[in-house]
């Protein structure tokens, strides 16, 4: 009995089975991710309506809200964001400093740090720490709310919950990352020039300052300035939006936080990728 | 001779529903009730029956300006919330108060706090400007030593009482309680009851003015003789009832076969003339 001329029709079957299969699961992949970019979006414009629309309301609540905002996404994150710098610093430094010596090339210390730390470094592990620190606890607390129920209550007493929940959030997360990328890049270009000094590098700090003055233009001021409040506004619109959007009940919380951070990562480096992009074509 | 007329337009009803379909709060693709019609004028004290999943909290969030019908015509004040605008939906929002059970305060304020967030926001008014008026309530509603503890530091029974102060501090005219006795032991709901009463009578809090109120239950035992008007939710369907039931038999044949049903635990709660 010939097997191969009975089996290959049930092969192909199979094969074709599998394709479908896998086809299916690609399509239902890329709808799922068009659905979240699409309720993602949606949250961040109804966010942004809200913002301008209510500037001038209840702003004896808001105000203080944002400020404990802000306190919670950057001042109680600065002794990290030191230490983060400290490190960064070491690392850069530490691993340049002797490729550059070994070609004599101390002069690019300064263009290194500029490019390395201001550009791309700074900016994303701000956004890691805060997205760590406060991001999870944003999900987490605004699950639980939704949970509990306390969101339906901010509804009954006529308060609009993504004016008194989200606004908040995003205007202090995203001045929170702004003012924290700064001080860790100056707290970064500081600690390298130290690790440095204490490697012997024959560079004085005047020196080492002008390299990195004639390595910077106004183009880095401005897209850090605007890179680090868009990721700011990432991490809070896509946590807000895990914790309030959809109804959750308490056992939803954990793996929405999960999801959360982890979209809001990929989707801040996808936005660190159009930046790349301007800078290249821009400069 | 001829009675002088009263030229002044009639006040239009707080609540009117008119062949209303109402879906679940949480999956709105499911009808829970159909066919409402349901009119509050004020003064009204009304008290809707029905068991669990008939729909009564997603009624009362109807009512409250929570949601919008699946189907039919809903006014809120006069104001049809679907076609009304931002301002004119907050204005009548505003004139309503909602007691949730278990109070759902928010976890983050303490129970001041909680109490004069309305009062804040709406007046955008600082902490301390609505403190006169948040002390006052709390004294009232008995919850002055409790001012500035965290809703998780309260028990059960002192949570629905802070609830109640969030949901009267703006001082309504219309007051809607999601099952506000359930779980309650004899004397806490007593004292709702009694609250309640004086509410609708005109509390010296709303100036006088009687509150017109609804609350949901599953046991209308302690409702009886306190409530003036009642309706029960069954079989997808809002039944209005008319007036008091009474434990003789005289009730509605609708309201007497819920009240059969009904655990007779609560006996006793109801003033002394129902029985």
């Amino acid at each position: 009995m010939d097997h191969t001329t009975e089996s290959s029709p049930n092969s192909w079957r199979w094969a074709l089975a599998w394709e479908r299969s896998l086809n299916r699961l690609a399509g239902r992949r890329l709808l799922g991710i068009f659905s979240l970019l699409r309720g993602l979006g949606a949250f961040g414009l109804i966010t942004l309506s809200v913002m301008v629309r209510k500037t001038s309301v209840a702003r004896r609540v808001i105000q203080p809200l944002i400020f404990k905002e802000l306190l919670r996404s950057g001042w109680r994150l600065l002794p990290m964001t030191l230490f983060f710098a400290i490190a960064l610093g070491l690392v850069v430094i530490g691993q340049t400093v002797t490729l550059l010596s070994q070609v004599g090339a101390n002069e690019y210390l300064g263009a290194i740090m500029a490019s390395v730390v201001v550009r791309e470094l700074g900016p994303l592990l701000t956004v890691l720490l805060v997205l760590l620190r406060v991001g999870t606890a944003n999900v987490v607390e605004l699950g639980t709310a939704r949970a509990l129920g306390e969101v339906e209550a901010i509804e009954a007493m006529s308060i609009d919950p993504i004016h008194y929940l989200v606004v908040p959030r995003v205007i202090g997360m995203a001045l929170g990352v702004f003012t924290l990328t700064i001080y860790l890049i100056l707290g970064a270009l500081v600690s390298g020039y130290l690790w440095a000094f204490l490697r012997d590098v024959a560079l004085l700090p005047s020196a080492y300052f002008e390299q990195l003055a004639a390595a910077l233009g106004w183009l880095d001021f401005a897209l850090l300035a605007l890179k680090t409040i868009t990721f700011g506004t990432i991490i809070a619109v896509v946590t807000c939006y895990h914790g309030l959007a959809r109804p959750l009940t308490l056992t939803d919380v954990s793996s929405a936080t999960v999801r959360a951070v982890s979209q809001s990562f990929v989707l801040c480096v996808m936005a660190d990728g159009i930046f790349l992009m301007v800078f290249l074509v821009a400069q | 001779m001829n009675a002088p007329r009263n030229t002044a337009a009639p006040a239009p009803p707080i609540v009117a529903m008119r062949g209303v379909a109402v879906s679940a709060l949480l999956h709105s693709a499911h009808i829970v009730l159909e066919g409402v019609n349901w009119t509050v004028t004020p003064g009204d004290y009304w008290v809707l029956a029905g068991w669990h999943r008939s729909g009564k909290s997603d009624l009362l969030a109807l009512a409250a300006g929570m949601s919008q019908p699946e189907k039919g015509e809903f006014r809120l004040f006069g104001v049809d919330l679907a076609e009304a605008s931002e301002a004119d939906e907050l204005a009548a929002r505003k004139r309503l108060g909602v007691s949730f059970p278990g109070g759902r305060l928010l976890h983050q304020l303490t129970v001041a706090e909680n109490i004069a967030l309305p009062l804040c926001y709406h007046r955008d008014w600082s902490l301390e400007g609505a403190a006169d008026e948040v002390n006052r309530l709390l004294e009232i509603i008995g919850l002055e030593k409790q001012a500035g503890l965290m809703p998780s530091d309260l028990g059960r029974n002192l949570l629905r009482r802070a609830g109640l102060a969030r949901a009267l501090v703006l001082r309504p005219e219309w007051l809607v309680l999601d099952d506000p006795l359930s779980g309650l032991d004899f004397r806490e709901a007593r004292w709702w009851l009694d609250f309640l009463e004086l509410l609708a009578a005109g509390h010296p809090w709303m100036n006088r003015q009687p509150l017109t109120i609804a609350a949901t239950t599953d046991d209308l035992r302690p409702w009886a003789g306190r409530a003036r008007q009642f309706a029960v939710l069954k079989d997808r369907g809002f039944h209005v009832c008319g007036g008091p039931p009474r434990s003789g038999g005289a009730a509605e044949p609708l309201l007497q076969e819920f009240m059969e049903e009904t655990p007779r635990q609560a006996d006793g709660i109801a003033p002394a003339e129902t029985h």
